[in-house]
């Protein structure tokens, strides 16, 4: 009878062995993955409990690793909004002709993966007449503006009721003091609960290592905006926060030929934004929806 | 028996139902073996795409949410389904049904573990799961349904782990159970079965962006099609055991479950049904969605072979579910049941979550085709799913059929039971 047991046992045991081995052997790409993992950043706390001396430790980090990683040194500062700001955009649809420069301004100054092209901003071309999406074409590849159309940029609406904000289950995502919708992504879990909640299709998500040559890496970073970001979190439009909380314009606004695109400070009275608010004929994207957007369209006629 | 000695003697108990677990048949030993193989192929492209990105699988910015999502949602239904048995057998004290019922609740656990590890696969950053914890973490509750979910899920989890832990527990030391320990735990099951799956739902329904899913009947579709499925996988699991084990299992809980199929079935397709009036009749944007289900658009039809096949399944089910011969035949009642699991696994996967996501919010049409990654790490996680199962009921049938008892087997000895005693025969 022990011989039996012992037996079993014997067979357990090898069973036991062979098994874990295979197991080691299944699980063996994840060295690649923990490589990239370190202590300090899975301890990381999230980003409104950061003391001041605990996010410059992390700024210092995040540049190190930026300069191993992509081979480029950087500036990564963490501006915060300014007082009395809060920040409004609007879009003439009258005189965009999509020529789709303002996409790729925001693909340079965000620092998006080369391999995908990605950008925070699409541009719809649309029926002449029709406000409906569904006979919009964001893939378009000919000479515009085309007979009869129009064009519609849609970017991240920063909207006051934010539906990505609300189903955030980590508290990853939130809306700063000037009104723009930020995300933590060294806290983001990627659970993309925020894309699919986006009525916008706002929001992206890395799915892979972002690949971007060194040489073309926007040096001029933000801890909440265009720094490089990790694979599997997702990422947004931040009205280019690292430049405009400084006093400057967004990166798309620069970019547009046409002067369609208007941004500002929607508290103070004399700026281009309010006077466009206060005269021009303003709507707002899905307005049905009631997430209150602040960036705004408008016709000149 | 002081209750200071049950913390010493419980964990005891479980490990050594654990061990007790690892003996078993040569068929047994195969089955294992084979869903060991098919989990560790899970595991490696698991493993790829944690370290290579989720690039690895077919889904995109446009379709944010895959065959992963599909899966969990599916597997709550399965877990909320299977807790069905208790209704017949406490609410309406059909004794028959007691013995069974443990079984429900093994499946429910064994599903909750399938949906937890479906979330983990489908998180950019699982090492970051510890953000989720209450108090440690910041948890988005109440304002995410998604945190209501980790609350129900979890919770789930822990009550069926103790009603099913303290009756096995009680039946090895040979004891009553004493109500108050368990009958307000399996009534709290009920209501939170139904909780599950509703919460499930709602994490889909609260989207104002995406009208295919804003619907206020997607909640009771979610039930009505777990109370299909839970059923469904009992009725072919009872069978099993009886045929594996030769436990006495009455055909009264079979009869209970069919009878339940019998309505569900019936009742998940008129609310299909309802859905599509809603849509097509009204037409315009509100059916694109649908109508790139069913019909395809704009050239795109990934979806559509999907879709009328788990509607041929559904409908095919309902039919060999109503046949007077099924009362008789066990292989239709099993075919119906097979058609109808099917049948739901598709309508709440690829037919209900990649078509919230086609066309997009800004209305373009991407497509969505899940890659051998996905599917694989699919197939490694059902076949993790069915290791559980097979461990849970392994060990818990000896305990209620009696071979294994604390008056034969004194607890503290761990030491396994001379062979040829029933032991381990489990369902091996």
């Amino acid at each position: 009878m022990s011989d039996t047991v012992s037996r079993r046992t014997v067979m357990k045991g090898a069973g036991a062995t062979l098994g874990a081995a295979a197991f080691a052997h299944a699980m063996a790409p994840l060295t690649e993955w923990s490589k990239d993992l370190s202590v300090g950043e899975f301890l990381q706390k999230h980003y409104k409990e950061l003391t001041r001396d605990e996010m410059g430790r992390i700024l210092v980090h995040l540049k190190e690793e930026t300069k191993r990683k992509y081979g480029r040194d950087v500036d990564i500062r963490d501006l915060p909004p300014q007082e009395g700001v809060s920040f409004g955009y609007a879009l003439n649809l009258s005189v965009c002709i999509g020529c789709r420069k303002c996409s790729e301004a925001c693909h340079q100054e965000n620092n998006h993966d080369r391999r995908t092209g990605n950008s925070y901003i699409r541009v719809l071309e649309m029926q002449q007449g029709s406000l409906d999406l569904e006979h919009g074409n964001a893939n378009y590849d000919h000479p515009v503006p085309a007979e009869g159309k129009y064009y519609l940029p849609v970017q991240c609406h920063q909207c006051d009721n934010a539906p990505c904000v609300k189903v955030c289950p980590v508290q990853a995502t939130w809306k700063e003091a000037d009104g723009v919708v930020v995300v933590d992504y060294n806290w983001c879990i990627g659970c993309r609960y925020c894309e699919a909640a986006c009525p916008y299709h706002a929001r992206r998500f890395n799915w892979a290592k972002p690949e971007i040559p060194a040489e073309e890496i926007n040096p001029d970073q933000g801890y909440l905006s265009n720094r490089i970001r990790p694979q599997g979190v997702v990422e947004k439009c931040t009205f280019c926060l690292h430049r405009t909380r400084a006093g400057r314009l967004p990166a798309c606004l620069e970019a547009c030929p046409t002067g369609a695109r208007v941004f500002g400070n929607l508290l103070d009275p004399k700026s281009p934004i309010r006077w466009v608010l206060e005269n021009k004929r303003v709507f707002v994207l899905k307005e049905e929806l009631g997430t209150r957007p602040r960036f705004f369209y408008f016709f000149d006629k | 028996m002081a209750a200071s000695r049950h913390l010493l003697d419980y964990p005891r108990f479980l490990g050594r139902l654990l061990w007790m677990s690892t003996d078993g048949s040569w068929r047994f030993y195969t089955w294992m073996t084979v869903l060991t193989a098919i989990a560790l192929v899970g595991a490696n492209a698991y493993a790829h795409q944690l370290a290579e990105g989720m690039a690895l699988t077919g889904m995109s910015d446009h379709v944010s949410w895959g065959l992963y999502i599909a899966n969990f949602t599916f597997g709550v239904g399965l877990a909320a389904g299977a807790v069905m048995m208790v209704i017949p057998a406490y609410l309406y004290h059909d004794h028959e049904m007691h013995d069974v019922t443990l079984i429900g609740e093994l499946l429910a656990v064994a599903a909750i573990f399938v949906c937890l590890l479906f979330i983990v696969v489908d998180m950019g950053h699982p090492e970051r799961a510890w953000h989720l914890m209450p108090g440690i973490g910041r948890f988005n509750w109440p304002v995410s349904m998604l945190t209501w979910d980790v609350v129900v899920l979890n919770g789930y989890l822990v009550i069926n782990l103790h009603i099913c832990g303290y009756l096995i527990y009680m039946r090895f030391l040979g004891r009553k159970p004493r109500k108050q320990w368990y009958l307000p735990f399996v009534f709290l099951s009920i209501f939170w079965a139904i909780s599950i799956h509703s919460v499930t739902a709602f994490l889909y329904s609260g989207l104002g962006g995406r009208p295919f899913w804003n619907s206020a009947l997607l909640a009771p579709r979610f039930i009505a099609s777990a109370f299909i499925t839970g059923p469904a996988f009992v009725i072919v699991l009872l069978q099993a055991i009886r045929r594996f084990t030769g436990l006495p299992i009455g055909e009264g809980p079979l009869r209970t479950l069919t009878s339940v199929m019998r309505v569900t079935v019936l009742l998940n397709l008129f609310m299909l049904g309802s859905e599509l009036f809603t849509a097509f009749y009204t037409g315009g944007s509100h059916a694109t969605a649908v109508r790139y289900l069913f019909f395809g658009s704009h050239g795109h039809h990934a979806l559509v072979p999907w879709i009328w096949t788990a509607v041929a399944l559904n409908i095919a089910s309902a039919v060999v579910v109503h046949l007077p011969a099924t009362r008789r035949h066990v292989g239709l009642l099993n075919l119906a049941c097979a058609l109808a699991f099917v049948g739901v696994w598709i309508e709440k996967g690829m037919g209900l979550i990649i078509p919230g996501f086609v066309p997009s919010t800004l209305h373009e049409v991407v497509e969505y085709v899940p890659t051998l990654t996905e599917w694989k790490i699919t197939a490694g996680i059902w076949a993790f799913g069915l290791m559980v199962l097979t461990v849970a009921v392994k060990v818990a049938l000896p305990v209620l059929s009696g071979q294994l008892a604390a008056s034969h087997a004194e607890l503290g000895h761990i030491s396994p039971l001379p062979p040829g005693e029933g032991r381990g025969e489990g369902i091996g």
